[in-house]
């Protein structure tokens, strides 16, 4: 395989691995904090229609984007509420989430499937864009994906620099411990579930205005749980969840070019990659009980209530 | 905690335990829930310029006011019920198979199979032998799950989730290739089912068929199996309380894998009847999302076989509402998923009342009062 | 609210007042106008036996809890304590019973997430080690918590609170996790403490403890004020009768030959699944018809890990190191281990030992299947009820009959549930672990004497418990458990308490000492 045929192939796994990384990232920093939020997938559709609709209608998808952000992070609110303030299971509301995130969107989105909308721009930088090799590779993308590896660096920088980070990371350990020593566990829970909202958010209207610009019903296609299964993969550490968006940006653009280079299988068996991918390595990660019980924040999933 | 009595000021009221879980409210807090999303439904439809009177009719009224309505009812019922009854196994003893739909989907396509390769030389076994293959297909992609859990500590929600999507591309490679009928003009497609290999009406003039019997059959099965077997009783003891089942020795891979062969057997068989009954053939998509739908009717249904049979005939109706509200107000059916996620939101709020009750927070007096 | 710097010394207020505090909960009222004094760099004692209030009055204090009623006045000044950093602000401390400690984070994370001002667990490390070294408290800010055995931990907490340099500080029940030897550095470096002028609020139910080290003494039963004391002049029965109401009464354990070995552990070695447990170690152990075997020893040290050895909850690497009855039952699951003649007591009631939202009935059930109560895999109902109201009637457990919720019951009812059901199993061995941890006096009692009858019966018992006292009234043997290895059992009569203290220090002196080199 030459250079030219690597370079695209190369530049279209950034491209998809990247609504992966906001997705994954928020809901990393929102299970830190112990809390499982398995609505990425709904939150992610909300944000997609919301900056789809928005964008149409004003042209501006930085509005658009300012939208998907603020609808995730308001359903995210939503579960919030239901499973820190009244305590609901986390899993059920979370799967509540997602269903009804799905009906939303569609809902909201009747109507504009089919239409066309102006993909984000690329950002050139003049000079170096132009560059063999090191331009497409490098330069060639739009403003989210360089504000992806930031907010890697943001996360990670937050959870092990930060006085904040501590705090979160403490009360997702054990908030009983947390609350004991007078945390607002509630509080930062809830802030830990707003982020992961509007991450969610810009990872669904990447979807809409970037990746494929359009909206589709359902157009998420199950990457809000691929999110979800990454974070895992990556054990809850940002740099290990971000080189597993990549890898499966890479798995999803394979089915994209293998078809090109004459791999001669169904092309519905090359859309089941991603998702025997993620079975995969959710079993390889998960084969040691320990490799969990060592990362997992411990009271992921628990219901905490103050007054118990 | 601080932020406890700033939120005391806003909001005089604080939950508080009840000294033992009310158990009217947990038949209540469903119905509390139905009836708030029917507000919420026409507020919405007011919202969108309908008149809320009108569109209740439509939606909840006319799908049922005709003997062909309420087999559309009951023939959409029986796959929520189907695979609702199967889930809520699971989720008592904290098994969450969250992909019924795959299970459902690899149903049809094993049980359909049947019908189209075998269907001629079984006659009249046709059917039965359908049903069964339905069942075990299910049964066999739920058993990935239960494999990778109990083997491999691979959560089981992730990957039955991913499990759906690979299922429904497996169906699609299979209508569009090999099992296209090539009599079809090229539609993605397999051939109609014979009349051996599709299931018995149950009323003149409807649609409804043997499986809605069938479902209910198992519901009965279902209600006998938790209530009085003892193997019911470990599958409660591991969801209530898993440290519980350890001690007392009951083994946790039994209880998954028997929690998932139900889940996945039930969702199988709903499959099969959905291409054996109102369909009658294979094709791409054979179901609007029952799968995913009947995690609502399991949890609107208490987990409780009657209450799964009562709430799959709501979340019917709530399908039927939609696709008639398209009809005749022009509105999207996607109301339908709008509806469902929104009554889900609702029970599980309405079901904080059934261990917590709200007291108005009389405030202490402050302390200076003292001496 | 503002820490302004204590007031001048001249005529010293109290530290501490607490005037008619009152706090109840829907079923239960956890202190009733409860009052107490501490003054100025004095040990005070907070008595009181199991459900007695204490612990709810200290989070009052600590701003964990609001109360209902009452007021709070430090150093003079009417305050409100609204949270645990308004607490802190004022200069009080707490050092919790069980331990506020984050197992996956270092020391100085740890400590840093407790201190009011922003600071960086790095820069924090120079000031622990002069605290510890000040103190002889040994610490090393880089460890991770959970590598530490639990009197580490204790020092971890206390250096904690003295960096704050608090005016008050509260110890929650501080020796149940500490050798005897450690029992001791501790109290020299409290009455250190106490000497440079910092009041220290002790809370215990252990009346030898309080009499040696405290001041004074408040004791609450039922939530309520029962009395005021100065420990040095009253003696254990006065004390007890104040915090009880009555005589302590003894059990009493008559000579009894045993007979045949009905429990035996051999070489039992054992990794552990919990990559913060504690390997155990060539465990070797025979418990005989007819005795009761004790296991001493500071949590943590292997205890958790043997239960689950013992009770099939982990398998064995061979079914031979586990023999019941003479039966090799290394690799039989807890339902097989049944069969064999074991019945087990869990540490955990709640959620191990019973299913909290099912009523007891289905609670029998839950291991009681084998006594009739399953038929041809179905539950026979009245079977079930019978034997738990039987059960709930020969021990005296208050509840609301049958069909009364397991988490309805207080701790020592449910207790008396578990140890009745286990007992009415007739079990030829039977394993107990904590039996009366967090249970009042008068259930203890109930529970102990019954482990003696079945004894006296020639049922062959293990217990397991981190009471001395309990272990030295009920065991015929005692063995002592230290960092996941068990000493040979010694006849009761021929052990003191410091003895035992020697054996279980085994495992913790050791790494003290790696703590203090490092």
């Amino acid at each position: 395989m030459d250079l030219a045929h690597l370079i695209p192939i190369l530049v279209s796994t950034v491209i998809a691995a990247t609504p992966l990384i906001y997705a994954a990232l928020g809901e990393l920093v929102t299970e830190r904090a112990g809390v499982l939020n398995l609505g990425v997938e709904g939150m992610m559709l909300i944000g997609a229609v919301s900056a789809f609709v928005v964008g149409i209608k004003t042209g501006s998808l930085l509005l658009g984007f300012a939208a998907a952000m603020a609808a995730a992070t308001a359903v995210s609110l939503l579960f919030a509420f239901l499973t820190l303030s009244l305590q609901t299971n986390q899993v059920a509301t979370g799967l509540a989430l997602t269903l009804f995130g799905i009906g939303l969107s569609a809902f909201v989105g009747r109507g504009y499937a089919g239409m066309p909308i102006e993909r984000v721009p690329k950002l050139d930088v003049p000079g170096l864009s132009d560059l063999p090799v090191i331009g497409p590779l490098l330069f060639s993308y739009d403003a989210l994906v360089y504000l992806s590896l930031g907010l890697f660096a943001a996360v990670s920088w937050f959870l092990y620099r930060t006085h904040a980070g501590l705090r979160m990371r403490a009360t997702g350990e054990s908030p009983s411990v947390a609350h004991a020593i007078g945390e607002p566990v509630i509080a930062i829970r809830y802030l830990a579930v707003m982020f992961g909202g509007a991450m969610a958010g810009v990872a669904g209207a990447y979807l809409s205005t970037a990746l494929t610009p359009m909206w589709v019903e359902g157009m998420s296609s199950g990457r809000g749980w691929i999110a979800l299964a990454l974070v895992v993969f990556g054990t809850w550490k940002p740099l290990r969840v971000m080189l597993g968006a990549y890898l499966f940006g890479g798995v999803t653009v394979m089915q994209l070019y293998a078809q090109g280079f004459g791999i001669d299988v169904p092309s519905e068996f090359l859309s089941m990659l991603p998702y025997a991918a993620t079975i995969v390595v959710l079993v390889l990660i998960c084969r040691d009980p320990k490799t969990i019980l060592l990362n997992q924040p411990a009271s992921l999933g628990k219901s905490f209530h103050p007054d118990a | 905690m601080s932020s406890e009595n700033r939120l005391g000021a806003l909001w005089p009221f604080r939950l508080e335990k009840r000294p033992a879980p009310s158990s009217a409210m947990r038949l209540a807090s469903p119905l509390i829930a139905a009836l708030a999303m029917l507000i919420t439904g026409l507020i919405v439809f007011t919202l969108l310029g309908k008149s809320p009177a009108e569109a209740f009719k439509v939606f909840f009224i006319e799908p049922v006011s005709s003997s062909y309505g309420i087999g559309e009812l009951l023939l959409k019922a029986t796959p929520l019920t189907l695979c609702a009854l199967g889930l809520a196994l699971g989720f008592k003893s904290n098994v969450w198979n969250i992909g019924a739909e795959g299970q459902l989907t690899i149903g049809a396509i094993t049980g359909g199979g049947v019908a189209l390769f075998l269907g001629d030389s079984l006659g009249h076994f046709a059917l039965p032998v359908m049903l069964i293959a339905g069942a075990l297909g299910g049964m066999l992609w739920a058993s990935i799950p239960a494999f990778l859990r109990t083997r491999f500590h691979t959560n089981e929600i992730l990957v039955s989730l991913m499990l759906v999507y690979i299922a429904q591309l497996l169906l699609g490679y299979l209508v569009h290739g090999p099992w296209r009928d090539p009599h079809g003009y090229n539609f993605p497609q397999s051939k109609a089912f014979a009349e051996n290999a599709t299931l018995p009406l149950l009323i003149e003039g409807a649609r409804v068929n043997l499986a809605y019997l069938i479902a209910l059959v198992l519901a009965l099965l279902s209600w006998f199996f938790s209530s009085r077997s003892f193997a019911g009783y470990r599958m409660l003891v591991a969801g209530l309380a898993p440290a519980a089942a350890a001690y007392a020795g009951f083994s946790e891979k039994r209880n998954i894998w028997l929690a998932l062969m139900i889940g996945g057997g039930a969702a199988g068989l709903a499959g099969l009847a959905e291409v054996a009954g109102p369909i009658g053939q294979l094709q791409p998509v054979i179901s609007p999302g029952y799968g995913f739908a009947a995690i609502i009717v399991a949890f609107v249904g208490r987990l409780h076989p009657i209450g799964i049979v009562l709430s799959a005939l709501l979340m019917s109706l709530l399908y039927l509402g939609g696709e008639n509200a398209q009809l005749s107000l022009q509105l999207p059916s996607s109301i339908t998923g709008l509806f469902q996620g929104t009554l889900l939101f609702y029970l599980l709020a309405a079901d904080l009342f059934i261990t917590f009750r709200l007291r108005r927070v009389v405030h202490a007096a402050p302390a200076v009062l003292a001496n | 609210m503002s820490a302004d710097p204590a007031p001048a010394v001249n005529e010293m207020p109290p530290r501490l007042q607490l005037r008619g505090i009152s706090k109840r909960y829907p079923t239960v009222v956890a202190n009733d106008r409860v009052d107490l004094t501490v003054k100025v760099g004095e040990i005070h004692a907070l008595l009181g036996e199991n459900g007695a209030g204490k612990s709810t009055l200290m989070k009052i204090v600590y701003g964990v809890t609001r109360p209902d009623e009452g007021s709070i006045e430090w150093e003079g000044r009417i305050v409100s304590i609204a949270s645990p950093a308004e607490a802190r602000r004022l200069g009080i401390g707490m050092v919790f019973q069980h331990f506020s400690l984050f197992e996956t984070l270092t020391v100085a994370e740890n400590i840093a997430l407790a201190m009011d001002e922003k600071v960086k667990p790095a820069d924090l490390a120079p000031r622990i080690r002069e605290v510890s070294e000040k103190y002889g408290l040994p610490v090393d800010p880089n460890r991770l918590t959970h590598s530490m055995s639990v009197g580490e931990r204790q020092r971890v907490e206390i250096v904690r609170c003295l960096l704050q340099s608090p005016r008050l500080l509260i110890m929650d029940e501080p020796t149940s996790v500490l050798t005897p030897q450690a029992v001791r550095k501790l109290f020299e470096t409290l009455r250190r403490l106490a000497s440079e002028g910092v009041s220290i609020l002790y809370i215990s139910h252990k009346l030898d403890e309080i009499r040696e080290l405290c001041d004074t003494a408040t004791v609450l039963r039922g939530g309520k004020l029962s009395g005021k004391a100065i420990p040095a002049q009253e003696s254990n029965e006065s004390l007890a009768r104040l915090m009880v109401g009555s005589e302590l009464k003894e059990c009493q354990l008559k000579p009894r030959e045993p007979g045949d070995i009905q429990l035996e552990l051999t070489n039992l070695t054992l990794p552990s699944r919990d990559p913060f447990g504690t390997v155990l170690k060539d465990i070797n152990l025979r418990v005989r018809e007819g005795e009761i075997v004790g296991i001493a020893g500071v949590s943590g040290n292997g205890q958790k890990e043997l239960l689950s050895a013992l009770s099939g909850e982990t398998l064995c690497p061979h079914s031979g190191m586990v023999r019941i009855c003479g039966q090799p039952a290394g690799l039989r699951n807890p339902a097989l281990r049944r069969k064999l003649g074991l019945t087990f007591v869990p540490e955990e009631r709640l959620g191990r030992g019973a299913v909290p939202p099912m009523h007891l009935a289905h609670n029998a059930l839950l291991t009681g299947a084998g006594a009739g109560m399953v038929r041809f895999g179905l539950v026979q109902n009245r079977a079930a009820r019978e034997f738990a109201k039987e059960t709930i009637a020969q021990f005296k457990v208050k509840c609301g009959g049958e069909l009364a919720a397991a988490s309805s019951l207080s701790g020592g009812n449910l207790q008396k549930f578990i140890v009745g059901r286990e007992t009415r199993l007739t079990p030829k061995v039977m394993v107990v672990a904590q039996p009366t941890w967090g249970v009042d006096v008068g259930a203890s009692l109930l529970i102990r004497q019954a482990l003696i009858d079945l004894r006296d019966r020639g049922v062959a018992l293990l217990v397991i418990s981190e009471e001395l006292d309990e272990l030295f009234m009920i065991c015929d043997r005692i063995a002592v458990i230290a960092q996941g290895r068990l000493t040979q059992p010694l006849p009761s009569s021929e052990l003191s308490i410091e003895k035992i203290g020697v054996l279980m220090a085994g495992g913790e002196a050791k790494t003290a000492e790696a703590a203090d080199v490092v």
